[in-house]
C-alpha cells in the first residue's frame, strides 16, 4: 500500500513535513502522474510544430519550418513556399473543392447562349454572385456600385434607357470596344435665342408645357441646317443607338438633370447649358482588362440591372 | 512524516468494485440495457422517406441534414441546437437541484461505458479479491492472458462503440460492409479509430478519473445544491450510535446488544467501500467524488436485510432530513428552472411543427433605391432568396400583392424549378406607374406559391416599394 493510498483510506492529507507555531502544517495535495505526462506531451508537441511549422519570429524574419511546403500556380508559374495560411489559401482556390465546382460551372456558363444564361434561374443567379464582384472591381468606379451612375457624366445603368442599345450583343460590344459619346458645342454656330428656342422644343418633346411659338422655332433650328439636331437625335427626336445620340422623347435624362429642377425656367436653363457647350463622354475598352466570359458575365449582369432589351 | 516522502505527483490508487445485487443494481442494469439498446440498434432502424437515407436517424453532414424520424432538420434550424442545448442545461439543472447527481449515477455514457468495462473484467478476472491478488502476482502466462482477453475485449467493445457512431453519419448498412472492405470514407475510419481509442482510455483505462478530474459538471453541481437535493448519505446517528461503528462481535452480536453499549448499526464490514466505482468511504460524508450511482445503498441493505435489521442505513436523503427537518421540493429555484425548461421545450416543439418546407427571404436593393423608368414609372429591384427543403422538385410562381398596378419582371425566366434542398437567388424588378399624393413607400407581399408540391402551402413575405418624393 503507498503513502496516499494509505492517506486516503485513512481521510488524511499527505503534508510536506514542514510545520510552523507547533500545529500550522503545509499540505501536499498532488496531482496524478498522468496529469504530469500529459504537461510532457504538450512540450513535445510544441517542439514537433516547431520544427514543422512556421513558429518563433527571428530577427526581422521567423522560423520557417521544415518539409511542409506549399506549390500553388502564379499566372502560369509554379511557386512553391513554405506552409503559410496565404499559401494555403491560394492552393485552395485553386485546387480546392469548391473552387473545382466553380470552375466547372463558370465553363457552363462560358459555353451557353446568351439566351439560355438569361432564361435559367440557375445560370443567372451564378452570374449575378460572380459578376457583382467584376462589376464592384471595374465598373463601379464610375457607374456606382449599383450602377446608377452619375447624371451628366456617366449612364445611369438601372433604367430602361440605353444610349448605345440595350440587347446583350449591344451591351458587349460597349463593354469590349468602348464607346465614345460626342454631341457637338452650338454656342458657336448658334446665337442665344437660338438656343433658348431649340431648348423649348427639346422639353416639348418629353411632354413638358412650354411656349409654342418658341417651341415651334426650336423644332425649325432642330430640324433645320441651321442646328441640324436631327442628324443625331432624328426628327422624331428619338435618338439614334448607333450614334449613342438619347431618346429626347422619353422621362430619362442622362446629361441635362430636368427632373431635378422644379420650375421651368430651371429645366430650361439645363437643356440650354447642354446644347451650348455640348458633350464628350468616354467609357473604355475593357477587352484588354478582362476575359471573354467575364464580358459576357458582365453583359449579362448589365443587361438584367435594369431590364435590358 | 519526512520530507522525503513528498511526492509532488499522485499515483492513481487502483479501484477494485466488488459487485453487488440490489434495487439500485437492478435500476441501472435496466437503464444500461436500454441506453446500449438504443446506441448500437438506432443506426439500423430502416425509415420510409421518399428522399434521403432510408434510416430513421442519419446525420447528412455532407448534404447539410440531420434525419430524425419524420423530421428534417437543415442547416438553416441550427438555432433549435440553441433550444436544445437551453432545454438539455436546464433539465440539468432541474434534475440536479431536486435529485442530485443522477445523471451521473445513471445516464452518463463514462458511468455506463465504465460499468459494462468492470462487468468485463469481472468476468475475466474475477471478483475484487481475485483482481487483487492477480494485480500483485509477478507477471507469468495466467496473468498475462487474463489480462489480454481483458484488453481485447475492452477493445471490442471501444470499437463497436466507435463503429456504431460512424454508422449514424452515413447509410449504416453500406458504410458498415464498406468499412470492412476498406471501401468507406477516410472520416469514417479516423472517426471509429478515434471513438475506439478514447472509449478504450477513458472507460477503461482511466474511469473516475475521468469524474474527479476532467469533468467539469463535478465541479459546478455544487452550484446546484441545496439542503433539499436528494443525496446518497449514511445515517451517522444511526451508524455510529454514542460509542462509533464496530464489527460483529462477541457480546456486539444483537441490535440490544449493540445499542446498550452505545454502539451504532454499521457492522464496519467494508463493503459499501468495495462496491464504490469511485472508491470512496460514503461514511466520511458528502465528497465530490460521489456519483451518486447508489451502489452502497445496495450494498448496506444487502448487509442489513442479512442482520435482519431495518434498511436504510445508507440512503437516498437531503441535508435537511438528515437534521430531521422537512424535505422541500417545491422551491423558487426548482419552479424557476421548471418554467424555464417549459418554455423552451415549448418554443421548440412548436418551432418545430411549424417548420416550413419554403423558405424565402426579400431584400431590397438600395442602391438605387428606385429609378425613374423612360415611360415615367417607377422601378425597385429586389434580390429573393428561396429555399427548397422539402424532399421534392417543383415549380414555383412569384407574384406581388398589395400593390396595385404594379408589374412584376422577371427578364426571360419563365419556369422557376426549385430542386431538393436547392438554394436560389433571384433578382426581380417590380414597375408601378406613380399617381398623385402617393406616400413616400408602400408597403405589399411578395407571394410565392408552390405549383404541383402536393401540401406545401404558399409563403408571403413582406417589402416595401419606394417612390421618388415628388
Amino acid at each position: 500500500m503507498t503513502m496516499s493510498e494509505a492517506n486516503k483510506q485513512q481521510g488524511a492529507v499527505q503534508t510536506t513535513g514542514h510545520s510552523w507555531d507547533g500545529d500550522l502544517q503545509e499540505f501536499n495535495n498532488p496531482l496524478p502522474t498522468w496529469w504530469l505526462w500529459g504537461f510532457y506531451l504538450t512540450v513535445i508537441f510544441a517542439v514537433i510544430y516547431w520544427v514543422i511549422y512556421p513558429a518563433w519570429p527571428v530577427g526581422e524574419s521567423y522560423t520557417k519550418g521544415v518539409a511542409n511546403t506549399i506549390t500553388y500556380t502564379v499566372n502560369g508559374e509554379e511557386r512553391t513556399t513554405h506552409w503559410n495560411t496565404r499559401a494555403l489559401l491560394m492552393k485552395e482556390m485553386q485546387s480546392g473543392q469548391d473552387a473545382q465546382k466553380m470552375q466547372a460551372y463558370m465553363e457552363k456558363v462560358a459555353a451557353a447562349s446568351y439566351d439560355d444564361i438569361l432564361a435559367d434561374e440557375e445560370m443567372l443567379a451564378f452570374t449575378r454572385a460572380v459578376a457583382k464582384g467584376l462589376f464592384g472591381d471595374n465598373c463601379a468606379a464610375c457607374h456606382g456600385s449599383g450602377g446608377a451612375g452619375v447624371m451628366g457624366l456617366f449612364p445611369n445603368l438601372v433604367d430602361d434607357a440605353w444610349l448605345w442599345g440595350g440587347t446583350v450583343e449591344q451591351i458587349e460590344t460597349t463593354l469590349t470596344e468602348g464607346r465614345h459619346g460626342f454631341m457637338p458645342a452650338f454656342g458657336r454656330s448658334l446665337d442665344d435665342g437660338q438656343i433658348d428656342a431649340v431648348a423649348h422644343y427639346v422639353l416639348s418633346l418629353s411632354g413638358h408645357e412650354v411656349d409654342g411659338d418658341m417651341a415651334q422655332r426650336g423644332m425649325q433650328i432642330f430640324n433645320g441646317k441651321e442646328g441640324g439636331c436631327f442628324y443625331c437625335h432624328t426628327q422624331a427626336g428619338t435618338g439614334l443607338e448607333s450614334q449613342g445620340a438619347a431618346n429626347l422623347t422619353d422621362s430619362i435624362w442622362t446629361v441635362a438633370n430636368v427632373p431635378g429642377q422644379d420650375s421651368l425656367e430651371g429645366k430650361l436653363a439645363e437643356v440650354r447649358e447642354v446644347v451650348e457647350n455640348g458633350i464628350e463622354r468616354v467609357m473604355p475598352a475593357w477587352d484588354e482588362r478582362l476575359s471573354d466570359n467575364e464580358i459576357k458575365l458582365l453583359t449579362v449582369y448589365v443587361h438584367e440591372l435594369g431590364g435590358g432589351q | 512524516m519526512t520530507e522525503t516522502d513528498v511526492q509532488l505527483y499522485q499515483k492513481r490508487v487502483p479501484i477494485y468494485p466488488r459487485s453487488v445485487k440490489g434495487r439500485f443494481r437492478r435500476l441501472k442494469w435496466g437503464i444500461l440495457t436500454l441506453a446500449y439498446g438504443v446506441y448500437f440498434l438506432l443506426p439500423w432502424l430502416p425509415w420510409d422517406r421518399v428522399a434521403g437515407p432510408q434510416q430513421a436517424v442519419s446525420f447528412d453532414i455532407h448534404g447539410r441534414r440531420f434525419y430524425l424520424f419524420d423530421l428534417t432538420v437543415h442547416a438553416q434550424d441550427i438555432f433549435w441546437l440553441a433550444g436544445f442545448l437551453v432545454i438539455g442545461a436546464f433539465l440539468l439543472f432541474f434534475v440536479t437541484g431536486i435529485a442530485g447527481r443522477v445523471f451521473c449515477g445513471y445516464f452518463c455514457f463514462q458511468t455506463l461505458w465504465t460499468d459494462v468495462y468492470i462487468l468485463i473484467e469481472r468476468l475475466v478476472q474475477g471478483e475484487r479479491p481475485a483482481r487483487i491478488r492477480l494485480d500483485k502476482q509477478p507477471w507469468g502466462g495466467g496473468k498475462l492472458l487474463k489480462k489480454g482477453t481483458t484488453h481485447l475485449l475492452w477493445l471490442l467493445v471501444a470499437f463497436l462503440t466507435g463503429l456504431s457512431f460512424t454508422l449514424y453519419w452515413g447509410y449504416a448498412p453500406e458504410l458498415f460492409t464498406g468499412f470492412f472492405t476498406g471501401q468507406a470514407p477516410f472520416p469514417a475510419y479516423a472517426t471509429t479509430l478515434f471513438l475506439t481509442a478514447t472509449t478504450y482510455v477513458m472507460a477503461g483505462l482511466a474511469r473516475e478519473q475521468v469524474c474527479t478530474y476532467m469533468c467539469p459538471y463535478a465541479r459546478f453541481q455544487g452550484a446546484m445544491f441545496d439542503r433539499d437535493t436528494l443525496i446518497v448519505a449514511y445515517d451517522e446517528a444511526r451508524g455510529e450510535g454514542s460509542a462509533g461503528r464496530h464489527k460483529v462481535a462477541k457480546g456486539l452480536k444483537t441490535r440490544e446488544e449493540r445499542q446498550t453499549q452505545g454502539v451504532g448499526d454499521c457492522i464496519d464490514c467494508g463493503y459499501c467501500v468495495q462496491v464504490c466505482p469511485t472508491g470512496i468511504d460514503i461514511r466520511n460524508g458528502m465528497q465530490y467524488q460521489c456519483i451518486s450511482c447508489a451502489l452502497c445503498i445496495d450494498a448496506c441493505d444487502t448487509i442489513m436485510d442479512s442482520m435482519e435489521w431495518p434498511r436504510g442505513l445508507i440512503k437516498y436523503t437531503s441535508d435537511k432530513a438528515q437534521h430531521g427537518e422537512k424535505t422541500r421540493l417545491l422551491k423558487g429555484k426548482t419552479i424557476g428552472y421548471g418554467v424555464i425548461l417549459l418554455s423552451a421545450a415549448t418554443a421548440l416543439i412548436v418551432s418545430m411543427l411549424n417548420q416550413v418546407p419554403l423558405d424565402i427571404s426579400v431584400s431590397q436593393v438600395r442602391q438605387p433605391l428606385y429609378v425613374r423608368l423612360s415611360d415615367g414609372r417607377i422601378q425597385n429591384s429586389y434580390e429573393i432568396k428561396l429555399n427548397n427543403k422539402a424532399d421534392l422538385s417543383y415549380e414555383v410562381r412569384l407574384d406581388v400583392s398589395g400593390l396595385g398596378g404594379a408589374e412584376l419582371d422577371l427578364g426571360q425566366l419563365e419556369h422557376i424549378v426549385l430542386h431538393p434542398d436547392q438554394r436560389l437567388q433571384l433578382f426581380v424588378k417590380v414597375r408601378m406607374r406613380p399617381h398623385a399624393n402617393q406616400p413616400e413607400k408602400k408597403d405589399f407581399y411578395f407571394v410565392v406559391e408552390p405549383v404541383g408540391a402536393g401540401d406545401i402551402p404558399q409563403v408571403k413575405w413582406p417589402s416595401v416599394f419606394y417612390h421618388p418624393d415628388d
